[in-house]
């Protein structure tokens, strides 16, 4: 993990009408970390990812993602970071093939270079068998692996996940979280939400959320000390408790 | 440019891997060329006329003969005297009377002219119009004929009577066919929506997980909409009068009853196509594809039905706008009571009753 | 009060969605059906609120059959379908008076039934239910399948997708749902949910995989579960899969799960072979096992 800031934020606001969604929130995330960026339904996260992206403008506040700002330059954002939510992954009525296909054409890559990706993934992910079947008709954690992969393809510094393993079965969200940590070593940097609190515990350092503010932000294990509990459901918890919301 | 080849490669594949999308591509544009051709035509073809002859005589009976042996007539009513005209108007069938004068024949050869009286039902105005442009070539040709060994100067001369419409404004033929298309696309396809949308959001499974009965889902989900076409049908039917000045004839009452049923069969219909649709989408083209067009080109609201070839004159029959539109032009524009219309009104309750009885057969009660 | 299901079967379009499932849930129990998507859970909820008919096998619901008498078993259950479907532009009260009225109740008369729940949402009873947080929409959810006082409460994944601080106070007011002696069948693929259910079903590719309280499922594990912690944790489990008597190593949050083949694995030995791979701030400690860790055991095979 170098020390270059690839996420850096600054007093980050989105504001609809009278309400403000984030509230000017301030935080760096480092190459090659995975960063988690936790909190309840309705807290902001949602929000303040859209304004990473670059699908969404913020009120007020600066932010840079992979070095490009989040107002003036959202194309070479989209065009150098990757993204996998959990209510869209891939085309259901194309195969493996034209999806990996169709994203690769998508991000400009050549065609000997999606052959080769192409080949890369099926040795990896032992798709030999699925390769050419409709997606829809595979079980949903091949859906997220294969989404995740997709999303790696043209070599992105900084990977979006919005709550990539919501329902899938426990062997198949730690085999993805496996593909996360590799990707993380050949330092990719992750930055992922999730509902699972022992998926926030794999992650480098964790910001929690609450009523549009970061709330905690710190490595799980000091989150732990810091709210004197065992594990970070426990924080989250306490957290939440301290500032009734809604 | 690579990445756009790829995107359209994309929706090449979405296209062709949905069988439905390919019938709206390819299907769809075929049918409606074949309708189109066929039921598209203001020509007119085998129109049934009646002659009222006071005369009697060989000359009458040549042009008779003439027009009964061209394609565009058929004649099977002879009438006796001209009280009769109204009545038959109102029946409907016929859609013009040839009337001869007193002494035809021998006025024709004494003073060199006579003349024919053309009563059209101008209720459509351009089937009116169509006929009384065929027997005018009609008359030409005879006159033509029996001026070949003189030197002209006999003449038949002809006169017509536009009924029911002497201006001969076409807002009397669009405004009962736009009232009925907009009282049935907005009943149907409301109804049909909104049952749908029941279906999507997942609220359905839980109304049929209740004591609620099937019947009092269907039955809530359609008494809104009566009132609002109701008050739609007022509002057309008032524009109507005073804006385009059609007249009401007939009674007002009938009027609004017949229309209080033709929305229920409509109802009845989008009801039918909420059992058979799963997406607020897919009822939406069902309504729209399969109801409007149909409509549009063969309830007989712009083309007569009468010109088209026998198959779509069936599948005409099967359209219950058709049915309102004889009832409703019958009640405005001629002025008829029950007595005319109760065949018409019959057949649409009958098709109320059908709709009704396939949709609660269909109903599910489960989801699948 | 309660429900049995005998060899229920059923699929679609030729795949299995689920395959002769039976067990019973007794009355007044909370009941938890266990697993991730795909396992069958939505189907046998529709087959039990008699919404769908299985290919095979029998069901009772409150001792009523799910095909025959499907009539009365709808007046008088309880169902929470996913994804909260209420009527999202009628407000919190409206949608109470409106399944309040279909069940031929009113909100006064088994108000004493919803009330701790109630109480939270009131405040935002004129709010639109579209406009709600998850959470709220959660319970309001609850109050509207809790309205007529059910025998039995169907609940389908009533917190999926909800953050842990809604997902923990909807199980406390199930508990205390469950002293008002309703019984409640619980589907969820959180596992650490079903540590709070009196008995659960662990279920996964239309299969059962094992029916018992929490507390025997986890007790009935036959291996000694190790909690193991190194500083550089990805290599950790990497170094692990190649320890030759390894069974099986799962991450679970800040540690790592690890059984061996052995029933006599010394902590020592294995502790010098992480060092000996370059591994630092070492752990291991014996913990007790998790339904989680008995579920992929039972999955794996």
């Amino acid at each position: 993990m170098s020390e270059e800031n690839v996420i850096e934020v600054v007093e980050l606001t989105k504001k609809f009408g009278a309400f403000l969604a984030v509230d000017a929130i301030s935080f760096e995330v480092k190459a090659g970390e995975i960063f988690g960026f936790l909190g309840a339904n309705g807290a902001g996260k949602t929000t303040a990812m859209k304004m990473l992206i670059g699908i969404s403008k913020p009120s007020s506040g600066e932010a840079s993602v992979a070095g490009f700002d989040v107002y003036t330059q959202t194309e070479l954002i989209k065009k150098n970071i990757g993204y996998m939510s959990q209510k869209f992954a891939l085309y259901d009525d194309l195969t493996v093939r034209e999806n990996i296909t169709f994203f690769g054409g998508i991000y400009g890559l050549s065609r000997s270079t999606i052959k080769e990706k192409i080949k890369v993934l099926v040795t990896d992910l032992k798709l030999e068998n699925i390769i050419d079947q409709l997606v829809g008709a595979l079980p949903l954690g091949w859906k997220q692996k294969l989404s995740f992969s997709v999303s790696l393809l043209h070599d992105p510094k900084i990977v979006f996940l919005d709550e990539p393993t919501g329902g899938v079965d426990p062997i198949t969200r730690r085999q993805f979280w496996e593909m996360i940590y590799n990707a993380a070593d050949q330092g990719t940097t992750i930055f992922v939400t999730t509902h699972y609190m022992d998926e926030a515990e794999y992650c480098d350092r964790v910001s929690i959320m609450v009523n549009g503010k970061i709330e905690a932000m710190d490595r799980p294990k000091r989150l732990k000390e810091q709210f004197e509990a065992s594990n970070l459901n426990e924080v989250f918890l306490k957290l939440a408790r301290n500032s009734k919301s809604d | 440019m690579k990445r756009f080849i790829g995107f359209v490669r994309k929706e090449f594949y979405h296209i062709y891997r949905d069988k439905r999308s390919l019938f709206i591509l390819f299907g769809m544009p075929i049918a409606q060329i074949l309708l189109f051709g066929f039921a598209i035509t203001n020509e007119i073809n085998k129109v049934e006329i009646a002659i009222l002859d006071h005369a009697k005589d060989a000359t009458t009976i040549e042009i008779i003969n003439k027009m009964a042996s061209s394609k565009y007539f058929s004649i099977n009513r002879y009438l006796a005297a001209e009280s009769q005209v109204e009545g038959v108007f109102k029946q409907g069938k016929i859609k013009a009377v040839i009337n001869f004068e007193k002494d035809f024949g021998e006025k024709l050869i004494k003073n060199g002219q006579s003349t024919i009286q053309i009563i059209a039902d101008a209720t459509d105005p351009n089937t009116a119009n169509s006929i009384t442009n065929y027997i005018q070539s009609i008359i030409q040709q005879y006159n033509q004929s029996i001026n070949i060994n003189q030197a002209g100067g006999t003449q038949v001369f002809m006169q017509t009577h536009m009924a029911f419409n002497p201006e001969i404004k076409s807002v009397f033929m669009f405004v009962p066919g736009v009232m009925t298309i907009i009282l049935m696309l907005v009943s149907a396809m409301m109804t049909s929506i909104s049952i749908t949308r029941e279906k999507e959001l997942g609220t359905m499974e839980i109304l049929l997980v209740s004591p609620l009965k099937p019947f009092q889902v269907v039955l809530g989900k359609v008494v809104p909409y009566i009132l609002l076409s109701i008050i739609n049908a007022i509002i057309i039917i008032l524009l109507s009068i005073f804006i385009f000045k059609m007249p009401v004839q007939g009674s007002l009452l009938l009027l609004g009853a017949e229309s209080v049923l033709f929305i229920i069969t409509s109802l009845s219909l989008g009801i039918l196509i909420s059992t058979i649709a799963e997406t607020q989408q897919t009822a939406m083209m069902i309504s729209l594809m399969g109801l409007m067009l149909p409509v549009i080109l063969l309830s007989g609201f712009i083309f007569p039905i009468s010109s088209m070839p026998l198959p779509l004159q069936l599948i005409s029959n099967t359209i219950p706008a058709k049915w309102f539109i004889i009832i409703i032009k019958g009640i405005m524009l001629k002025g008829v009571g029950i007595a005319f219309i109760w065949k018409e009104t019959v057949i649409l309750f009958g098709m109320t009753l059908f709709f009704m009885g396939i949709s609660i057969y269909k109903y599910k009660i489960r989801l699948e | 009060m309660g429900i049995s299901l005998d060899q229920i079967s059923k699929s679609y379009k030729g795949l299995n969605a689920i395959q002769k499932i039976t067990f019973e849930v007794k009355p007044g129990e909370l009941f938890g059906i266990i697993g991730p998507d795909g396992a069958g859970k939505t189907t046998l909820f529709r087959i039990l609120t008699t919404l769908l008919v299985a290919d095979s096998g029998t069901a009772s619901v409150a001792g009523m059959d799910v095909v025959e008498d499907f009539i009365a078993i709808r007046k008088s259950v309880g169902y929470m379908p996913g994804k909260f479907s209420l009527y999202q532009d009628l407000t919190v009260e409206e949608n109470l008076q409106f399944f309040a009225t279909i069940f031929g109740t009113t909100l006064e008369e088994n108000y004493d039934l919803i009330k701790d729940i109630y109480e939270q949402i009131e405040p935002f009873k004129t709010r639109r239910a579209g406009k709600l947080s998850g959470g709220m929409k959660q319970k309001l959810a609850l109050c509207c399948a809790l309205i007529h006082k059910p025998k039995v409460l169907f609940l389908d994944e009533p917190t999926t997708g909800v953050d842990p601080v809604s997902r923990k106070e909807f199980w406390d007011m199930l508990k205390r749902l469950q002293e008002k002696e309703i019984t409640i069948l619980v589907s969820t693929p959180y596992m650490d949910e079903a540590a709070l259910c009196d008995r659960v079903a662990l279920m996964q590719g239309g299969q059962i995989l094992e029916i018992d309280s929490p507390k025997n499922i986890v007790q009935k594990y036959p291996k000694a579960v190790y909690e193991i912690g190194a500083k550089e944790r990805h290599k950790l489990i990497q170094v692990l899969r190649d320890f030759p008597n390894l069974y099986s190593v799962y991450p679970f949050g800040e540690y790592v799960h690890y059984t061996d083949n052995r029933d006599d694995l010394e902590i020592p030995e294995l502790e010098n072979y992480l060092k000996s791979k370059g591994l630092s701030e070492i752990y291991i400690g014996l913990t007790e096992p998790t339904i989680e860790d008995v579920f992929m055991e039972l999955a794996r095979k």
